[in-house]
């Protein structure tokens, strides 16, 4: 972590994901921000108030635009696979997709779009190959339910999985090039030790990407 | 006996009205778009709250097509709450508590600002139809000129819906530096063929009545009633939506169980229109109603940038929230989106919110808990970034 992010504001706030300070230390401080799915808030109020971020978000959700609104965060309410095609090209230094491109109809053409919008796209989602999946499908027959993935088949917002290994296939595909890669274990810790990608793919839980268009 | 185009009490408040108002004489005119200058002219104005020794909390609200002033207190023409007290108020959203809020009669209109049925000076009989067009800019000017008179440099928040979300969005393209947030609701940054539409319905109504006399009905002391309140009917159906008119009135009777082969009102809905039909013309101008409708017809914002909407919010520093409904046909969602992609392409602050709602246009004037809420956090979250206490 960056001297930067260790200036924690002295806020009584619920602890911050560490997923988004991993993703903050990604961002260049005072830079132009779009984060798709901004959910409540937290990321991109984090980003404002650590880094010093000029960010925007799109939301699904009314509710979630309501509490972004009431942080001051301007979000819109839209769709990641339908309103990005509206922004301009190089509209931000970088474009974040947090936990949010299994949810889309069609992740490759938001991969496109993120990476025309933005000079970087930051991109991070929960790793299908992660060795307690496997477990799951491979041994037991059935779908996950974790603590990160806590949808039934039949409920799930989740329509896309992929594993660690996928996406950078699908960033080849797209022509995106890999800056960083950080796999995140099961309590939100870096995998820090220096690791062929199968053991990423094996010890992930998620998967964290900087991307720059080639 | 011919009666008069007003009845008694909203004819008085046309030169002289129940509310603040603030007179321009003939060396201060309004330059209006229509390349005449108006002088003298007047505007008429409620406030609510008070004005900071900053001078830093001053909210403009912006009326619809047929409102006026008074927003907040009840009128003094129907002895109604004001239009907006749901949204205005100690406590509301637009918290009179906090904020010093500013709503001004638009120009063109009834209540007090300049308009067609106002007194031309140099004849000592109404305008009618020599008062010159008015458009959505020309509103927006008259405000300016007010603020400037009131000395105040810029505006916390300019807030309205329908056409007071234009004029919203006219403020942001013309003063940038004096709107400090900006919320359209329920707006477009144009009128739609079909709205200029039904427009030209409502004033070929008007203008059909035998007793517009070619606009002059105010000095042949005859009353266009009819034609102004077919306008109203017309108009009024395209404030609703299918799912409100069929929750509030289905195919029911009124005060009869069964068809009487006439056509008299037997359906609740023919009832309740005639009703808004008859009611309007009580307090408004038949000339005002033309006068403003043209100006929304006339309003697109893009036009005067190139054609490119998102020129007209180039470089503007104003956090935006837009607010659209999803049952509005008459500002659908997709004229809101249009502002958001405008905005977004000028790399503006601006955040947007599509509210569910079965009421359809009216949903703005109406109890909406979550327009409510969407508001109320935009406006709070602004306050804290100006230092509004």
């Amino acid at each position: 972590m960056t001297a930067a992010l260790d200036r924690a504001p002295p806020t009584a706030q619920p602890p911050t994901r560490l997923d988004f300070l991993l993703v903050a230390d990604m961002v260049a401080p005072g830079s132009r921000v779009l984060d798709v799915g901004s959910g409540d808030g937290s990321l991109l109020a984090l980003l404002r108030d650590r880094r010093g971020v000029d960010g925007r978000g799109i939301e699904l959700s009314r509710e979630g635009v309501n509490q972004c609104l009431a942080k001051g965060l301007p979000v819109i309410q839209g769709d990641a696979d339908t309103d990005l095609a509206d922004y301009p090209d190089d509209a931000f230094d970088y474009v974040i997709l947090s936990q949010t491109i299994q949810a889309t109809r069609q992740p490759k053409v938001v991969l496109e779009q993120l990476l025309r919008i933005g000079r970087r796209a930051i991109v991070s989602f929960p790793n299908f190959g992660h060795w307690r999946v496997r477990v799951d499908v491979g041994l037991k027959g059935r779908m996950p339910v974790t603590d990160n993935l806590p949808y039934s088949w039949y409920d799930t917002p989740n329509i896309h999985f992929c594993t660690i290994r996928d996406f950078v296939e699908l960033c080849r595909v797209v022509g995106a090039q890999m800056e960083k890669a950080v796999a995140l274990d099961a309590g939100g810790q870096p995998i820090r030790v220096a690791l062929p990608w199968w053991v990423w793919n094996l010890l992930g839980d998620q998967g964290v990407f900087l991307l720059k268009r080639r | 006996m011919p009666s008069p185009a007003l009845s008694a009490e909203p004819r008085s408040q046309v030169d002289d009205p129940s509310s603040l108002v603030a007179r321009f004489g003939a060396h201060e005119p309004l330059v209006m778009d229509a390349g005449v200058p108006l002088g003298p002219w007047q505007i008429a104005y409620q406030t609510y709250g008070r004005l900071n020794a900053e001078k830093s909390n001053a909210v403009l609200i912006c009326h619809a097509l047929t409102g006026d002033q008074h927003a907040a207190n009840v009128s003094p023409v129907t002895g109604k709450p004001g239009w907006w007290s749901t949204m205005v108020g100690p406590g509301k959203p637009v918290d009179t508590d906090r904020f010093f809020v500013i709503c001004t009669n638009v120009i063109g209109g009834c209540m007090g600002t300049t308009g067609p049925a106002s007194t031309d000076p140099a004849t000592g009989q109404p305008y009618t139809l020599d008062f010159p067009v008015v458009t959505i800019r020309d509103m927006v000017r008259s405000q300016a000129a007010l603020l400037d008179r009131l000395g105040i440099g810029s505006l916390f928040c300019v807030i309205g819906g329908s056409m007071g979300g234009m004029q919203v969005l006219q403020w942001a393209a013309s003063y940038p530096d004096r709107v400090f947030s900006a919320l359209p609701i329920a707006a477009a940054a144009r009128h739609s063929a079909q709205n200029i539409a039904f427009h030209e319905v409502g004033r070929q109504a008007i203008m059909a009545d035998p007793d517009w006399r070619r606009g002059r009905y105010l000095i042949e002391g005859t009353r266009p009633s009819k034609g102004l309140a077919v306008a109203r009917m017309g108009a009024h159906i395209t404030y609703l939506s299918e799912q409100a008119l069929h929750r509030k009135f289905g195919r029911n009777f009124q005060d009869r169980s069964a068809p009487t082969f006439s056509f008299d009102a037997d359906f609740q809905i023919e009832s309740y229109l005639r009703y808004q039909g008859l009611s309007f013309v009580e307090r408004f101008d038949a000339n005002s109603y033309l006068y403003v409708t043209r100006a929304m017809d006339y309003f697109d914002l893009a036009a005067e940038h190139d054609g490119i909407l998102a020129k007209a919010f180039k470089g503007s520093a104003t956090r935006f929230c837009v607010i659209s409904f999803t049952s509005d046909w008459l500002f659908p969602t997709s004229d809101s989106r249009a502002i958001v992609h405008a905005l977004n392409a000028a790399a503006a602050s601006v955040g947007f919110v599509e509210v569910e709602s079965d009421k359809g246009h009216d949903a703005f004037l109406l109890e909406e808990p979550a327009m409510f809420a969407a508001a109320q956090g935009f406006i709070d979250a602004a306050a804290r970034v100006r230092g509004i206490a």
